[in-house]
């Protein structure tokens, strides 16, 4: 029973109502990588994500904070945050980073910052988001359950 | 079943030990299992999320991984490391990108056998051809899936 409502309260973070798209079929792909001999690859890869995204936001507020904004290099970075929450399932964050790269493409300031503000929080309400199920999953181990594998579909 | 495990030492930033991911530089898989050298691939690319689920992706088919943060970190390791099976190298990366790594595993007349796979996050067929043109065995759009890179190695790695 206890690990039957844990299971309901994954799904309905991972992808249900609440879900809103913060995880993409991406994610699944990691969780399929996931086994006994790796039991927590899911979770190191998801803190490398933060890890990196964490140096790339503080870089890019540096460089859009310089009198004379390079931004091929804001574009440069904002390209490696795409590419990394892309690779994570991230898909807000990375749709974000797709706007980002537009404006970058513009030369455009006050679009870069206000999509490096807009990324800056969805970068949080994903972290807050994977937080919650990485509890949940240790909630439903630790009841005798399987974690659930979310469907690509 | 008789197994062996070695330890690949590279300069690199994101490490698989043993399915872990340890941050010190090494990455670890079966060398041999009942006396047949498992495949061993190296795996390029400055992203330390990429290397690590590229990794995580070759250790699920039980390929030796050895990852390493750059083209020049990866020249190195070919030097010292001669049973390299395939390269698989993002595109995109600093200082020398994957199409210059492929290219100079080509020019290589002890390196150009092995099959390098290009890895990129944009799909521009002008960039794919050129890598193609150069020798790449495939063009892998990313993040990569994991039934494109064992197809890939079930083709390259026998």
């Amino acid at each position: 029973m206890e690990v039957s409502r844990l299971q309901r309260r994954f799904f309905k973070i991972f992808g249900g109502v609440d879900g809103k798209g913060f995880l993409d079929a991406q994610f699944t792909e990691l969780q399929h990588l996931q086994d006994e001999n790796n039991p927590n690859f899911v979770s190191e890869v998801v803190s490398l994500f933060f890890e990196d995204s964490e140096r790339l936001l503080n870089e890019l507020s540096r460089t859009l904070d310089q009198q004379i904004v390079d931004f091929r290099k804001v574009d440069a970075h904002v390209h490696q945050l795409k590419g990394s929450s892309a690779s994570i399932g991230a898909q807000r964050v990375k749709n974000v980073c797709l706007a980002f790269r537009s404006c970058c493409d513009e030369n455009n300031l006050e679009g870069c910052l206000g999509c490096l503000q807009q990324v800056r929080q969805e970068c949080y309400l994903v972290k807050n988001k994977l937080d919650a199920l990485f509890r949940l999953e240790q909630q439903i181990l630790a009841a005798g359950g399987a974690v659930p594998i979310m469907s690509k579909d | 079943m008789a197994t062996t495990t070695t330890t690949t030492t590279a300069t690199t930033t994101t490490t698989m030990k043993g399915g872990k991911v340890t941050g010190l530089g090494e990455v670890t898989g079966v060398a041999e299992a009942n006396g047949v050298a498992t495949p061993h691939v190296l795996a390029v690319d400055d992203s330390s999320v990429d290397r690590a689920l590229i990794a995580g992706v070759l250790r699920s088919s039980k390929y030796r991984v050895t990852a390493v943060d750059s083209g020049k970190k990866a020249l190195e390791l070919l030097d010292l490391e001669p049973n390299v099976n395939m390269i698989i190298t993002d595109y995109c990366m600093p200082e020398m990108t994957g199409y210059d790594l492929l290219k100079k595993v080509k020019e290589s007349s002890e390196l150009r056998e092995i099959p390098v796979a290009i890895m990129s996050s944009e799909k521009v067929k002008a960039r794919e051809d050129s890598c193609m043109k150069e020798g790449a065995v495939a063009f892998l759009k990313k993040p990569v899936q994991r039934n494109e890179v064992w197809s890939l190695c079930h083709r390259w790695l026998r």
